[in-house]
């Protein structure tokens, strides 16, 4: 039996997982479910050792464990199989599956490489793979690799006492339908060996699957349904079921928008990697949200409309105007502006302080032959410290220490002050706290009451509801179905769920 | 937050410390370290050697890194000398030209360097490298082994007349440092370079074209260079292959010292200022105390190692390579 009591976890200004008590029975399915931030990756990695709660209890069999590492958890028996494959594609599958416990096939100080091929062989059986344990993995396919991960958790048995406990996190996103199908069964067989804890964001697999089925919402566990009298729209009422007052997304500031005037077209783009084609447009004054899971190609379409990546086929226009060229300079330069989901890596220059970021990506209004314009750029700091209430002692000040929410407005103010009517906000309230949160819903209604088109990836499914004039649901890279989100007449979540899973 | 703001502090005024205390320490072995006429001295070897690090400065600033001055050095002196004395031996006549002429074969040296390093997406300091290697061959090529010799004594006024007790060389490496100082604070190429090296996905989301400003940073580095390499045969009255030799472990380490993090993004020319009267302090005082010279790699050595220390932020790296 696997028991965690009572387990917290806090980040700076995030109570991530509130109180979760969760328990396991040997051959146990458990699936877990979850908007994403709901928690469910935090709970996974205290689980699997990668993170240590702040409060509460594991328990094993009743005895309290502490886990400070993935290695503390695999020598009780806890394993995981990640999503993005963690086996390492230069070696072969068997040092792959004994990464790290190379120990046992050592004899005076060198590896028996025969001894070892013949324990990875007695691994791979368990998971029904015929394969050459000495083939590299890279050579693999995807669901061979999964497969290899799996057998790599199995090898646990041999060195563990008592019973394994394995998490599958997301094991089927990469998977085709029979292969799902082959990796069910099999887990379905291992379930002598071993529990596992099913992470997915398809509903139907996780009831097919699972035996029990815990709903995290907000860090708590909201309930716990037996997979038998589960059904999809239940579950889904339970992730998301909250009310939201109509005020927090400024939805009375929602104005109709220009349908005259378009301001970017996407016409049958096909992205390198998808197989259907995605088109749209961009009215001046809309709010066009992408909704769909994670991995669905929002931000493809995001990263297309900005240059950073090559349609295979279609056009993008911008105002009517084709674009050939692809690259983030050509499209700053047509008035697209990028608001990053990683605000560290791609929205804020640490280092830099608030004026150098605001016109980085304008210097040359701010520049005559080369020659920075430095009182000017201040001029501009200030204008827009004031206009946005931006916190910070002065225009000089590094933006890496300022606050998520005053980062985000320096980069909005960076766009919005270079005169960008495009937008592209990919999660911009990520990380943000209540009241940011609401400055950033502010700045979206200001953009377009001044004829600026947003395209927007959000955070949670209400706020891109509340914000969007326009939803497109995307599934597999495909625009699955259309909403129109004006006033009064939006959407509910189940009905958008229902086209995203 | 308030900790690290101190620490950041601290540790940005370290190597000036660093240099008063070497001063302070030199002094109290031997006080004739502390004269003017000592300091000239110091101010003779550090201005070539200044030159070559703000360059060097420039690229690190991006967070790439250059190891091509001993080459591009060599080669520059031997451009220069060569057209000198070609054009008539004086800088009074239409032998001025050889100047402008070494600072364009740095400047295109330099933009090889950087367009080996952009196109090819060779990494900058295996590019720069073996190019240094060019320009070392290519400078004895020019030369066939042989010294040239300078003896037009205008240009050797650089080196022979005094204002204030100290040379010319040393006014026009000053004026070097504030041309450079204005470039990296003053013009959009300079806060490219800060916005680069700071992290080079924002500069791309920012529309900036990383490539060209890459590009740049190597042609100027190879105009400083250039520029040192001018400053080298001033001193010596001599050009020859071995002009550029030590350049490149003195530079890094110059930079470095001062400051610069290699990661890229932070630091400037100032600290490179530092960085180099650091390193040729120590050369300097090991002599006027009277330690074997054997000694000076050594320490030279062992501060870059804790200057680097220093300079990075360690919780943000998972493992050095």
């Amino acid at each position: 039996m696997f028991e965690l009591r009572n387990v917290e976890k806090r980040y700076p200004g995030v109570h991530v997982l509130k109180g979760i008590d969760l328990s396991i029975a040997p051959g146990e399915i458990i699936g877990l479910v979850g908007e994403n931030g709901a928690g469910k990756s935090t709970l996974m990695k205290i689980i699997y050792g990668a993170v240590q709660p702040d409060a509460g209890t594991i328990e094993i069999d009743g005895a309290p464990v502490h886990f400070r590492s993935p290695r503390d958890a695999m020598k009780m028996g806890i394993g995981m199989v990640y999503q993005e494959q963690s086996l390492i594609p230069n070696l072969s599958v068997m040092e792959n599956i004994f990464l790290g416990f190379e120990q046992q096939f050592v004899h005076l100080g060198v590896i028996r490489w025969k001894k070892m091929a013949q324990a990875a062989r007695v691994q791979l059986r368990k998971v029904k793979l015929d394969i050459d344990p000495g083939m590299i993995t890279s050579r693999l396919t995807f669901a061979q690799r999964q497969l290899v991960e799996l057998a790599k958790v199995l090898a646990l048995e041999e060195r563990v006492e008592g019973h394994l406990v394995i998490l599958l996190d997301e094991p089927t996103s990469v998977l085709s339908k029979d292969e799902i199908e082959l990796l069910f069964s099999l887990v379905r067989e291992l379930r002598r060996r071993a529990s596992f804890i099913f992470v997915s964001h398809r509903l139907d697999e996780i009831i097919a699957l699972s035996d029990r089925i815990y709903v995290l919402k907000d860090g708590l566990v909201v309930d716990v349904i037996p997979a038998r009298e589960a059904r999809v729209e239940t579950i889904q009422k339970k992730m998301v079921g909250r009310d939201i007052a109509l005020e927090y997304y400024r939805e009375n500031r929602q104005e109709p928008y220009d349908a005259d005037k378009v301001l970017l077209e996407l016409d049958h783009v096909v992205l390198p990697g998808r197989q259907h084609d995605v088109s749209l447009t961009l009215h001046a004054g809309e709010v066009l949200a992408l909704v769909g899971v994670e991995g669905a190609g929002r931000e493809g379409i995001l990263r297309a409309i900005f240059g950073l990546k090559k349609p295979d086929k279609g056009t993008i226009r911008i105002r009517g105007e084709a674009m050939r060229t692809f690259s983030a300079s050509h499209s700053v330069a047509q008035g697209v502006g990028y608001i990053p989901r990683e605000r560290k890596i791609e929205g804020i220059a640490s280092g830099m302080n608030v004026y150098e970021n605001m016109t980085l990506s304008q210097m040359g209004h701010y520049s005559r032959g080369g020659v920075l314009d430095i009182p000017a750029e201040r001029a501009l700091a200030r204008d827009w410290i004031r206009r946005l209430s931006i916190k910070v002692p002065s225009e000089e000040s590094d933006c890496g220490n300022l606050s998520g929410g005053n980062q985000q407005k320096v980069v909005l103010a960076k766009w919005r002050s270079g005169g960008s009517d495009i937008i592209l906000l990919d999660h911009p309230t990520r990380g943000l706290d209540i009241g940011a949160k609401e400055d950033v819903y502010d700045m979206v209604r200001d953009m377009c009451a001044d004829g600026v088109g947003v395209i927007l990836v959000a955070d949670t499914l209400e706020e891109a509801i509340g914000l969007s004039h326009t939803i497109a649901v995307i599934k597999d890279g495909e625009i699955k179905t259309w909403f129109t989100c004006q006033l009064g007449a939006k959407p509910s979540l189940y009905d958008l769920i229902h086209h995203m899973v | 937050m308030k900790h690290g703001l101190v620490m950041d502090n601290i540790r940005k005024w370290v190597p000036f410390l660093v240099l008063l205390v070497l001063v302070l320490f030199f002094t109290a072995v031997n006080p004739h370290f502390l004269s003017l006429r000592n300091f000239a001295r110091i101010a003779v070897s550090s201005s070539p050697a200044l030159m070559v690090a703000v360059g060097a400065t420039f690229v690190i600033l991006m967070g790439s890194i250059d190891l091509s001055m001993e080459g591009t050095v060599a080669v520059c002196a031997v451009v220069f000398a060569m057209l000198l004395n070609r054009l008539g031996g004086s800088l009074a006549h239409v032998g001025w030209a050889a100047i402008p002429g070494a600072l364009l074969a740095g400047g295109v040296l330099g933009a090889v360097n950087g367009l080996i390093h952009v196109r090819l997406r060779i990494p900058s300091f295996m590019a720069s490298l073996s190019m240094g290697f060019v320009g070392v061959g290519l400078s004895l090529l020019m030369t066939g082994g042989n010294r040239i010799l300078i003896d037009d004594p205008l240009f050797r006024s650089l080196l022979t007349v005094r204002f204030m007790s100290f040379p010319l060389m040393a006014y026009a490496a000053l004026g070097g440092l504030l041309v450079a100082w204005f470039i990296q604070d003053r013009t959009t190429i300079g806060r490219n370079f800060y916005a680069i090296g700071g992290g080079e996905e924002l500069a791309r989301a920012s529309g900036l074209n990383v490539g060209r400003v890459r590009v740049i940073g190597f042609i100027l580095a190879g105009i400083f260079f250039a520029l040192g390499a001018i400053l080298a045969v001033a001193r010596l009255g001599i050009a020859e292959t071995e002009t550029g030799t030590g350049f490149m472990f003195l530079s890094i380490t110059s930079v470095v010292v001062g400051g610069t993090g290699l990661a890229g993004g932070s630091g400037g020319v100032w600290n490179t200022l530092v960085g180099v009267l650091i390193v040729n302090v120590i050369g300097n005082g090991m002599v006027v105390v009277g330690l074997p010279d054997y000694l000076q790699d050594g320490v030279l050595g062992l501060l870059v190692i804790s200057a680097v220390y220093l300079s990075m932020d360690r919780r943000s790296l998972s493992f050095a390579r």
